[in-house]
């Protein structure tokens, strides 16, 4: 068998891997469309503002791992695929026959047409090739205007911080990360951000950008509220389209991102997709959709990568999920954290204590979450909303207390602690996460 | 052989000793909101819960880590390697335990090792409620032994199985 991966993102190197992993015979190629080993966006961040350097950035560390693994990675820009002829074409002219492929394309940034938009020291930060610009572009105290507060514009933004930039946030919504959590965490966010010095203009479009004045900062934005704001650095970061424009005439159906059935194959015959290319089953919702996050990339990998070499297993769903920093304010949102409809909230604020916690619930499931200013133990969030527990009498008492949430997940989902499960000599056999931590 | 923190919550009296044993072996100082192990308090019931990660098979926190910072080791433990991890957290919120947690102060994230093969906890815990034993004492493999107390470990769980077989709740 003869598998192509066209993309060498999360998505791509875990279906690699999970491939070899079930097929120790299988020829494996891997494409990635960047002179670079395959590494990871979502480390560009800590690069930008020196934790790790580029190799830190790489997927997998060790330069052997690839061969080791038997997986020829090569890079090239595929600029069209044929499903008939089962080929695909790089645009250095090399052609890719494969029996079965996967797309693992991502996504791009969307460049806005605002004008001046061209100019030199507009920058997207998406590729290591961005992030080295950014760090050519942006010193200490250079003025950078950051153009969108969603959830990779404020990781963005604190990227510039702690590399010391003097950072104007541009965002158009009310609000920073208005696509993650609601007005009470979007506030606290931006006056977080206010108190440590950062510029929050949200209500406000970029007008245009020109190049500044001769001695001062290269660029010049104009904003929707008449202003200008000199900047050395501007950074778009207003959304992302899933990669799929070489696609056009293959016969493999796009939307907003490629469309895949239950087993993330293509409408084309022996074409999968994964990660953030592809409009994946969101578990809340059960509707397909554009998850563009790295856990649902590596679930979409592997599942891909299963059913592609015969192994059928049915994607039911990824959770959508976030988890921020935005100069130490941590925040992090899970599933329908809007609410259902005909649902109940729990909540506590502490406006001046930069602390937050909303849970929704739909009967007695929860099935939402934000917080703010808390960590610990976040991840308990998602067992209980992917999981479907039905949280019964704690529900109630988490609409009174929500703050009780760590007593109510080890009831639930770890049985009550005065019965069986808890103890090494069980008799109540449940249903639920194996092996879930303590008292198994 | 294959050894597991077993956990016996009827045995625990709250005292504490195992988050301050934790947290002095792993980060060299008494402070409990750094230990690995967490006592939970049922507040209305004085009851209390130590509670850990059990190095589970499915390692939902090593999958989702964008930089291959979380690793296996020969003892199927899920260690957090320091040197790589760059703390974007999504460990944190990928562990459906929540045994995962940041530690501001380093910037990384934290979580059970089981102290490379000696737990700390296991030796400070006074009454015997955690305790450090083969996971293959009779005959029974690690799984095994979750199978029997949690109902339903022998099946392969990961972050898709099909519904019917994590469709869960209480009272079922
Ligand atoms: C700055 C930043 C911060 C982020 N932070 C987070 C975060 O905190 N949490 C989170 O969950 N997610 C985060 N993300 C999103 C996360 O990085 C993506 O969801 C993830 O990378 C998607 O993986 P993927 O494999 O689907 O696609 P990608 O990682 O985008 O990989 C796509 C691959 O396809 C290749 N390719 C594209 N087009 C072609 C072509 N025509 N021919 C050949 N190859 C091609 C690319 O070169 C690349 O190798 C962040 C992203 C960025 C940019």
């Amino acid at each position: 068998m003869n598998y192509v991966i066209l993309g060498a993102g999360p998505a791509g190197v875990t279906a690699a891997e999970t491939l070899r992993s079930v097929d120790s015979q299988a020829s494996i190629t891997l494409v990635g469309g960047e002179p670079e080993p395959p590494y990871s966006r979502m480390a560009l961040p800590y690069l930008i503002y020196g934790k790790i350097d580029e190799g830190g950035t790489y997927l997998r560390q060790d330069p052997t791992h690839y061969d080791q693994q038997r997986i020829r990675y090569v890079t090239g820009r595929c600029g069209g695929v044929d499903s008939r002829a089962k080929e695909l074409y790089l645009s250095g002219g090399e052609v890719i026959a494969y029996d079965k492929m996967l797309i693992a394309t991502g996504a791009n940034p969307i460049m806005p047409p605002i004008p001046g938009a061209h100019l030199e020291g507009v920058e997207t930060c998406w590729t290591l090739e961005d992030a080295r610009h950014i760090l050519k572009l942006a010193e200490k105290g250079s003025p950078v205007v950051l153009v969108g507060a969603g959830f990779i514009g404020s990781i963005i933004l604190e990227a510039l911080y702690l590399r010391g930039c003097d950072i104007t946030v541009v965002e158009l919504a009310p609000r920073m990360v208005a696509r993650m959590m609601d007005e009470t965490a979007g506030g606290m966010l931006g006056r977080w951000c206010e108190a440590k010095g950062v510029r929050v203009l949200t209500n406000t479009r970029v007008t245009n950008i020109e190049s500044g004045p001769e001695s001062g900062p290269r660029l010049s934005v104009g904003l929707s509220n008449g202003q200008r704001a000199p900047a050395d650095l501007v950074v778009m970061a207003v959304g992302v389209r899933s990669n799929t424009g070489f696609l056009v005439g293959s016969g493999v159906k796009t939307n907003t991102g490629i469309t895949v059935d239950d087993y993330l194959h293509t409408t084309a015959p022996d074409i999968y997709a994964a990660g953030d290319c592809c409009e994946g089953v969101d578990l809340s919702t059960g509707k397909p959709d554009m998850l563009a996050i790295q856990p649902v990339a590596v679930e979409h990998g592997r599942i891909a990568a299963l059913n592609m070499a015969g192994h059928r297993h049915r994607h039911r769903g990824s959770l959508n999920m976030n988890v921020l920093d935005t100069i130490g304010l941590i925040s992090s949102s899970f599933g329908l954290w809007q609410g259902a409809q005909a649902g109940q909230t729990a909540k506590v604020v502490d406006e001046g204590g930069y602390k937050y916690m909303k849970l929704e619930f739909e009967g007695d499931k929860l099935v939402g979450a934000q917080c703010v200013g808390m960590t610990d133990h976040v991840g308990m969030l998602r067992g209980l909303i992917q999981t479907g527990f039905r949280m019964g009498g704690w529900k109630e008492k988490l609409l009174a207390a929500p703050e009780r949430l760590r007593e109510a997940y080890i009831s639930v989902a770890q049985g009550s602690p005065t019965a069986g499960p808890m103890s090494p000599h069980v008799n109540t056999p449940r249903a639920g996460f194996h092996g879930g931590a303590s008292g198994h | 052989m294959l050894k597991a923190l077993v956990i016996d919550a009827g045995k625990c009296t709250g005292c504490k000793q195992c988050e301050m044993a934790c947290s002095l072996e792993n980060e060299g100082e008494f402070n409990v909101a750094k230990s690995r192990i967490r006592v939970f308090d049922f507040h209305t019931e004085a009851r209390f819960v130590p509670y850990t990660c059990t190095q589970c098979a499915e390692a939902w926190c090593q999958q989702a880590c964008p930089v291959n910072a979380i690793t296996t080791d020969s003892m199927g433990v899920k260690v957090v390697h320091e040197n790589l991890c760059v703390g974007c957290k999504v460990c944190t919120i990928a562990c459906p335990f929540g045994t995962v947690n940041y530690n501001a102060s380093t910037g990384k994230v934290i979580k059970c090792d089981l102290c490379g093969g000696k737990p700390a906890c296991a030796d400070a815990c006074p009454t015997g409620a955690i305790t450090f034993q083969d996971a293959e004492q009779g005959g029974f493999d690690k799984m095994k032994i979750w199978a029997a107390q949690s109902g339903n470990a022998a099946t392969h769980e990961g972050p898709n199985t099909p519904k019917a077989s994590q469709a869960a709740g209480t009272g079922h």
